[in-house]
């Protein structure tokens, strides 16, 4: 799967969970660049990412992820 | 909302759950407002979150009140005042197997792990009395989900010793508890995380990371359980199952088919799933489910299908059958009418989706499960909680008999000229008094279900009806009926306060199905009968418009009440000054409890 691909459907999660169409992500984007993420929001938003690429995230994984580009990262290893 | 009815994709509403309130915010519709307390041992927030979605779905728009992380005994038994001023209407205690740290060992011998066994459950039965004594509200507790490793294997099940074995044991107190107290219910986590897969509901990493007591994805089948034990107990169940014949209660057309062509029976596989489906919807009959047919079909037809030697069902267990051509959605309609329910009391199943989409459409509020393979069909109606039983009351047994004895009373009204003839031959005798224990928990039902013949609509929870019942404030009455035709059980009740020579009715209830009867003067006579026995000269009544009670609103009015304030919401007052007051029921033979058998 290309970045741009997934940088797209990642970008629908993201509206959807946080319910704001006018959220953009890139490599750089972390918790301190959208309002309602915080750490409760956190886990629905791993469950919405793990469903959209029908990935499953490790526990490593999970707690190391920096910001949206490490994301991207392990989905475009691991998504098929 | 279709999003939120099993089956429901749990992902979907995790993704869209913002989304999914918002719409069902603003959808207009008027909601029952009730304040929930959950008591948590792992974290709450999502359990909530879907709570409240499933909650406004049922009608119920909840404010929320959440212990800190892990505190439910501390928050039980030492309350805050935050938590005193918030007065839920109804507490949850969210525990699961994750909260019980003290397992047997394998060195510990039968009386050991006895002890252990009753420290853990004292514990939690001390909070619950704690509870019922600082609200007095209903409460829900979780049971224990079986642990996801077995320390023993298979054993661990079986000997005194193992970790399953001791949860078992510890769900079977609850459920002793439960049976011993009403108002005290049990969220059965043990079925749902069953029915989920304990491994993965178990995931530990959401314990670990998150402490959840379960994966993200299982918690809106989680919630959507629980909201079901609230909503019934708020009231918010469904009264009937109207229900499609051909490929639904059997297999194939009985009118291009045949009586002997139908798949129902032994014979197949098939014909073996619709005589399951059968059984299943004859014994939600035992549980008090009104049940009918809507079907396109001629009525002989239907008649001859019902007959068929091998079904389970028979004509006779139904109390309405629309076997025609008419439109369903205008049969579903009139079933409503007949019965005197309100058509968001029923739930209607048919494997026809165009069927279904136009019953959903035209009908307000009508529940539509899918209906896809006949397989499927018990699960599909089972799961949605439309019958959810918190109370069991005698009267639930009975309901299906009281309303084909109406539908019989019908009949014969159609055969007198004059309407006050009919009501004499109807023998009528009524039971209207004070309130006593084996009845004051279908009088709190009955406060939490009506809703159009209901002036305040008012709901009572066990616990403060009991503390009605206990204090001699007010004037409290019941009203039974019977006739000829069979006993109604408790049709009516009335609750009205002293306020010193004056009575200001809190409460004025009665079932729709003895309207017109003449049951309502009945109950009247006897509360002016109780006001001059206590030195009252004035009764006072309320009316409060809702959208289901219009009915009512001149009540007081043909009682001849005199209106004396009206606001701008349609709130109204009423005022009877009792003193020239004649008894204006003649066709009920009315008497005191101490003559009831």
């Amino acid at each position: 799967m290309d970045t741009k691909t997934i940088y797209a459907r990642l970008n629908k999660v993201f509206r959807d969970v946080f319910d704001d169409e006018d959220i953009t992500v890139g490599p750089k984007t972390t918790a301190n660049d959208i309002e309602d993420w915080d750490s409760l929001e956190h886990i629905t938003l791993m469950s919405a990412v793990q469903r959209e690429f029908r990935v499953k995230f490790t526990m490593g994984e999970i707690s190391s992820m920096k910001n949206v580009g490490e994301m991207a990262d392990i989905i475009a290893k691991r998504a098929k | 909302m279709k999003e939120l009815e099993y089956p429901f994709d749990s992902e979907y509403i995790i993704k869209k759950r913002k989304s999914l309130r918002r719409t069902l915010l603003s959808d207009g519709s008027s909601r029952l407002k009730k304040k929930i307390a959950v008591f948590g041992g792992s974290t709450t927030n999502d359990i909530v979150v879907y709570l409240d979605l499933f909650l406004l779905n049922h009608g119920i728009e909840a404010e929320f009140y959440q212990s800190e992380y892990g505190q439910y005994w501390q928050d039980a038994m030492f309350p805050s005042e935050e938590l005193i001023n918030f007065a839920p209407d109804i507490v949850y205690i969210h525990t699961t197997g994750r909260n019980i740290l003290n397992s047997p060992s394998s060195s510990d011998t039968r009386e050991q792990v006895k002890e252990l066994l009753n420290s853990e459950y004292s514990k939690f039965e001390q909070m619950w009395d704690k509870i019922r004594e600082t609200y007095h509200c209903p409460i829900i507790q979780n049971n224990f989900e079986m642990p996801f490793y077995r320390l023993m294997g298979n054993r661990d099940c079986s000997d005194y010793r193992g970790r399953s074995n001791f949860l078992t044991r510890l769900n079977s107190m609850f459920y002793e508890y439960s049976e011993k107290h009403e108002g005290f219910y049990i969220n059965d986590i043990n079925f749902i995380s069953a029915s989920y897969g304990i491994k993965q509901w178990s995931d530990p990493s959401y314990w670990n990371m998150y402490k959840y007591a379960m994966c993200i994805e299982a918690i809106p089948e989680f919630s959507f359980n629980l909201s079901n034990i609230i909503k019934s107990v708020f009231g918010k169940n469904k009264k009937a199952l109207a229900l499609d014949l051909d490929n639904t209660l059997w297999g194939g057309v009985v009118g291009d088919d045949g009586v002997d062509g139908i798949q129902i029976g032994q014979e197949t596989g098939v014909a073996q799933s619709y005589y399951e489906f059968q059984s299943y919807v004859k014994s939600l009959k035992s549980i008090g489910v009104i049940l009918t047919v809507c079907s396109k079909n001629d009525h002989e037809n239907a008649i001859a299908g019902l007959n068929h030697p091998e079904g389970a069902l028979k004509p006779e267990d139904f109390i309405i059958i629309k076997a025609n051509w008419e439109n369903k959605d205008r049969n579903i309609i009139e079933t409503a009418s007949e019965l005197n329910i309100m058509t968001d009391a029923i739930v209607f199943a048919d494997d026809n989706p165009a069927e279904r989409e136009i019953v959903r459409a035209q009908v307000n509020g009508v529940s539509v499960p899918v209906m896809d393979g006949v397989e499927n069909y018990i699960v599909n109606i089972d799961r949605n909680g439309y019958f959810e039983v918190t109370n069991f009351s005698a009267d639930d047994i009975k309901r299906n008999e009281m309303y084909k004895a109406n539908a019989q009373r019908a009949a014969q009204q159609a055969s007198f000229a004059d309407y006050g003839e009919y009501l004499r031959s109807l023998e009528m005798t009524a039971v209207i008094d004070d309130f006593i224990p084996v009845y004051l928990q279908r009088i709190t039902q009955l406060t939490n279900k009506s809703n159009q013949f209901n002036v305040t609509t008012k709901r009572y929870t066990p616990t403060e009806m009991e503390a009605v019942y206990q204090s001699d404030e007010y004037i409290r009455l019941y009203g039974k009926l019977i006739d000829k035709f069979g006993d109604n059980g408790v049709v009516s009740v009335v609750i009205g306060h002293k306020n010193v020579e004056i009575l200001d009715i809190d409460l004025w209830i009665m079932s729709c199905r003895v309207l017109k009867r003449d049951m309502e003067l009945a109950m009247l006579d006897k509360v002016v009968e109780r006001c001059k026995a206590c030195g009252i000269g004035k009764i006072r009544g309320y009316y409060y418009p809702t959208a289901k009670n219009k009915m009512v609103r001149e009540l007081y009015g043909t009682f001849g009440f005199e209106k004396i304030s009206e606001d701008e919401k349609g709130n109204t007052v009423w005022e009877l000054d009792i003193s020239g007051y004649e008894p204006k029921n003649h066709v009920i033979d009315v008497r005191e409890n101490s003559e009831e058998k």
